[in-house]
């Protein structure tokens, strides 16, 4: 069976882009530091939600799984918005240099020359102690290693399930688990360094070990939602009839788990640092709990308190009204934490919230649900030549 | 209907019947056991007399009998602690983790991890004990109503957090194990010749039936303790790398220790199930149960849990250096480069370059180079603790307090004691008790054995 882009969902989709381009445009004219901060986060949280749709889909080819066989295709589609994101990611990184250079403001502070320079007053020497790693330069260097990795691979791996569709057989299976393999250990490094690159840098002086692990936890539990959003989405208009109550348990599980795991990473991160109480370490936190304190609590019932809830029965997972549900909030959820993690660094105490950045995350979600849509109707959405289908149709827990 | 896709490998072979993997299980038990055993017997009783003689030395004498001073207070001790607790994570790891993500491999291996589990977190628990030195007051750790005034356990403390987290581990992972082995020690009562054997396991089967009300509670029971087990999975090791984590020492404090440790622990529970069911399989004849596919499995998840813990060693170093604090970064130089560097070079070789041979599944299938390597890994995983504790310590803050530590015999003998201590429960669980959950075995015969895989594949020819 088929998806088909209605136009409806052509016509939804440009609206939220319109949305998000006057939304960018008014930010820009009325507070350009947090509009610079704002297209930041939308293009990090979107592009790392399109990197979690190749990472479970690798994670599914290494474990051997079946019981996803039939709703592969969906993080398939994800992954098609992946070279939108690095270009959108190329535009603010490079417009944010420019515009810094010409006396407006940084993303990153460590992009400021006098910072190195041991006869200004500006000169830092803990950031210029780090200068052999962020720098110009090397910085660039990575992030194009990143999105030619991880494009890399998504296509890769949506070509060999194209290629399964027409010819069968075993053969492209087989290469697709050695594939997701290789792809898992370069997505293990890549997924802390680029946080560290894109995320933790803003803050620069500050560091802390686990950063990478628990921007990768926050940022799967909103791929997983977009892939049980989309699922129930689809199962809803009929056109996923083999998509039972058991796969959605599953995906309903992996909601849970990961909410769990997230929540256990954030305490971990939050506790020691607290606990400690070193200069250095807790700045972080101070900042964003005295002039974020809403947002900050925010963040922690909404991501925890309610998936815990919701989802804790076996029925609730089954059902495509609530996965709807609890996904849109954790979407919602994971962009606060994002936002959290991105914005303070760059505008500390002055912050808001309002229709501009509301507006700017719609534009994003708009994007990014045109492009993988048009990938999810490019492609029948059941994999027939899997030699796993037969599991997966036949799944019952 | 349950599916299998032709891809997926048997996990019984041998083409057993129901009755068959009975006789199959219960003949170690059954019969008489075998020179080997004596001789793993009587060597497991020599370390464990010799870890009851340095243990009464040291309680006897005072812990100066340690070769622990100011400035390295914690040593092999705490080393041995988190060594054992790690070991004990793969028992719930299997029986709660893989049952969530339906691993039915894990069916033939989870009796012997847990009591794996059981026996490792004994050998943990006898560390703690016995590094207080007076373990006559260690009952102070517990939050008991006491006649001393107002004293009271510190809430605050990670090491009270520590006595909550290994307790509960202890008594769910018990219960678990106990609750799993009753319809087992039922079928050997049930087939018992000797008066003797008939009351015993009449005791420990607790009055078992076998009927659907019994096997309805029972599962019942499973998926309540699988649910509890599943967090514990993960807290017991958290909190114990809190009780490095929250102090403000450069090495111990860094906020990935805790998902680091326990990816550590899996990754050398994982270790320690392959170094003991390589013998058992061998010993107890039971390659048809524990085959090579169950071995294959054990090594991804070495190799996974080992690539986890070799980019938390970088992520550490690398960031030691970026966070620009002298300390922290002297602390990591220290470690490679300084007195203990052998001890971090071992650990580097043994848990972040040997778990990667395992890419090749010609070594992933080969029982003989899979023994080798979890020996690697289990000394390996040794060394990350000592790495941790003792390098961290030795040279702290004043320069002119450095000092180096040496272990005295009565610590080796603590340390090589507890393999005594762990060996021989473990040996007469071997003895006595089924290895294997038979019962739940079965369940998987219809869908996962070689036979019903030669059936699924002729109904496939039609």
């Amino acid at each position: 069976m088929n998806y088909v882009l209605s136009n409806r969902a052509r016509m939804i989709s440009f609206i939220l882009i319109g949305i998000g381009l006057i939304s960018i445009a008014a930010s820009f004219m009325t507070h350009s530091h947090q509009a610079w901060s704002n297209l930041l986060h939308n293009t990090f949280y979107f592009m790392v939600i399109a990197l979690c749709g190749t990472f479970f889909l690798a994670l599914q080819y290494a474990a051997e799984a079946g019981w996803s066989v039939s709703v592969k295709r969906i993080p398939e589609a994800m992954g098609a918005f992946l070279p939108y994101a690095a270009v959108l990611m190329l535009i603010v990184f490079f417009g944010n240099l420019i515009a810094g250079n010409n006396g407006g403001h940084y993303l990153y502070h460590w992009l400021h020359h006098d910072l190195y320079d041991p006869a200004s007053p500006e000169y830092d020497k803990i950031i210029d102690g780090k200068s052999a790693y962020l720098n110009l330069p090397f910085f660039v260097t990575r992030m194009l290693v990143y999105f030619a990795v991880w494009i890399g691979f998504t296509l890769t791996l949506r070509k060999l399930s194209l290629r399964e569709d027409k010819e069968g057989g075993q053969a492209f299976y087989k290469k697709a688990k050695r594939i997701s393999a290789a792809f898992l250990v370069l997505f293990a490094i890549t997924s802390s360094t680029s946080a560290w690159d894109f995320v933790m840098s803003i803050d620069t002086h500050w560091y802390s070990t686990l950063f990478g692990w628990y921007t990768f936890a926050g940022l799967f539990i909103s791929g997983l939602s977009v892939i049980g959003i989309t699922t129930a989405y689809l199962v809803k208009k009929g056109l996923m009839p083999w998509v039972t109550e058991h796969h959605l348990h599953d995906i309903g599980k992996f909601m849970f788990a990961f909410s769990v795991f997230w929540t256990y990473l954030w305490f971990a991160q939050f506790m020691l640092i607290w606990y400690a109480n070193i200069p250095e370490e807790v700045t972080y936190f101070m900042l964003r709990f005295d002039h974020y304190r809403v947002l900050f609590w925010t963040n922690f019932f909404i991501n925890f308190i309610t998936p815990f809830i919701v989802l804790m029965t076996r029925d609730a997972k089954r059902k495509t009204n609530t996965l709807l549900i609890v996904g849109v909030i954790l979407i919602i959820g994971h962009w606060i934490d994002t936002f959290l993690m991105i914005t303070p660094g760059v505008v500390g105490e002055h912050w808001h919230i309002g229709w501009m950045e509301i507006g700017t995350a719609l534009g994003f979600a708009g994007l990014f649900m045109f492009v993988m849509l048009n990938a999810l109707a490019k492609a029948p959405l059941l994999r027939e030549n899997h030699p796993m289908l037969q599991e997966s149709l036949h799944h019952s827990i | 209907m349950h599916y299998e896709s032709e891809l997926r490998e048997p996990l019984i072979l041998g083409d057993k019947t129901y009755h068959q993997i009975t006789e199959d299980i219960c003949r170690p038990i059954e019969g008489k056991a075998n020179k080997w055993w004596w001789i793993a017997f009587t060597i497991a009783s020599a370390a464990l007399l010799w870890w009851i003689i340095s243990v009464s030395y040291t309680v006897g004498t005072g812990l100066g009998v340690w070769g622990l001073n100011k400035t390295v207070g914690w040593a092999w001790d705490i080393t041995n602690f988190v060594w054992w607790v790690g070991i004990g994570h793969a028992g719930t790891l299997i029986s709660a983790i893989l049952l969530l993500f339906r691993q039915k491999w894990r069916l033939s291996i989870n009796r012997s991890a847990e009591a794996m589990t059981i026996f490792a977190v004994i050998c943990a628990a006898s560390f703690i004990v016995s590094h207080m030195g007076r373990p006559w007051v260690a009952y102070w750790p517990l939050p008991l109503p006491n006649q001393f005034g107002s004293l009271w356990v510190n809430f605050n403390s990670p090491l009270v957090w520590d006595v909550f987290a290994i307790s509960t581990y202890f008594s769910v992972s018990l219960v678990f194990w106990y609750s799993g082995l009753i319809p087992d020690f039922a079928a050997v009562r049930d087939r018992a010749k000797t008066k003797a054997s008939k009351f015993w396991y009449t005791i420990l089967s607790f009055g078992w039936t076998g009927t659907a009300k019994n096997w309805q509670r029972f599962e019942e029971l499973s998926l309540v303790l699988a649910g509890l087990s599943t967090p514990l999975v993960l807290s017991v090791h958290s909190v114990v790398s809190m009780d490095f984590a929250t102090s403000v020492i450069p090495g111990w404090h860094t906020t990935i220790f805790p998902p680091y440790f326990v990816a550590g622990a899996i990754f050398s529970g994982f270790a320690m199930v392959q170094t003991l069911l390589i013998i058992t399989r061998k010993v107890l004849n039971m390659e048809d149960y524990i085959t090579i596919y169950h071995i294959d499995m054990m090594n991804r998840i070495i190799l996974l849990t080992g690539s986890i813990v070799g980019v938390a060693y970088l992520t550490e170093f690398f960031i030691a250096w970026y966070s620009g604090v002298e300390y922290e970064q002297y602390a990591f130089i220290n470690r490679a480069t300084g007195p203990y560097w052998w001890a971090y070079w071992s650990m580097m070789t043994c848990n972040v370059i040997t778990p990667q041979l395992f890419w090749s599944s010609k070594l992933r299938t080969s029982v003989f180079a899979t023994f080798i390597i979890s020996i690697f890994v289990n000394i390996g995983m040794w060394f990350e603790r000592f790495v941790i504790i003792v390098t961290s310590l030795h040279r702290d803050y004043v320069p002119s307090s450095w000092a180096m530590y040496h272990p005295t015999w009565v610590e080796v003998g603590i340390f090589i004691g507890s393999l005594g201590l762990f060996f021989v429960p473990f040996l007469l669980f071997t003895r006595f008790f089924p290895v294997i959950a038979m019962s739940e075995l079965k369940t998987i015969v219809k869908s996962s054995s070689s036979q019903a895989k030669k059936k699924g594949a002729d109904n496939h020819g039609h």
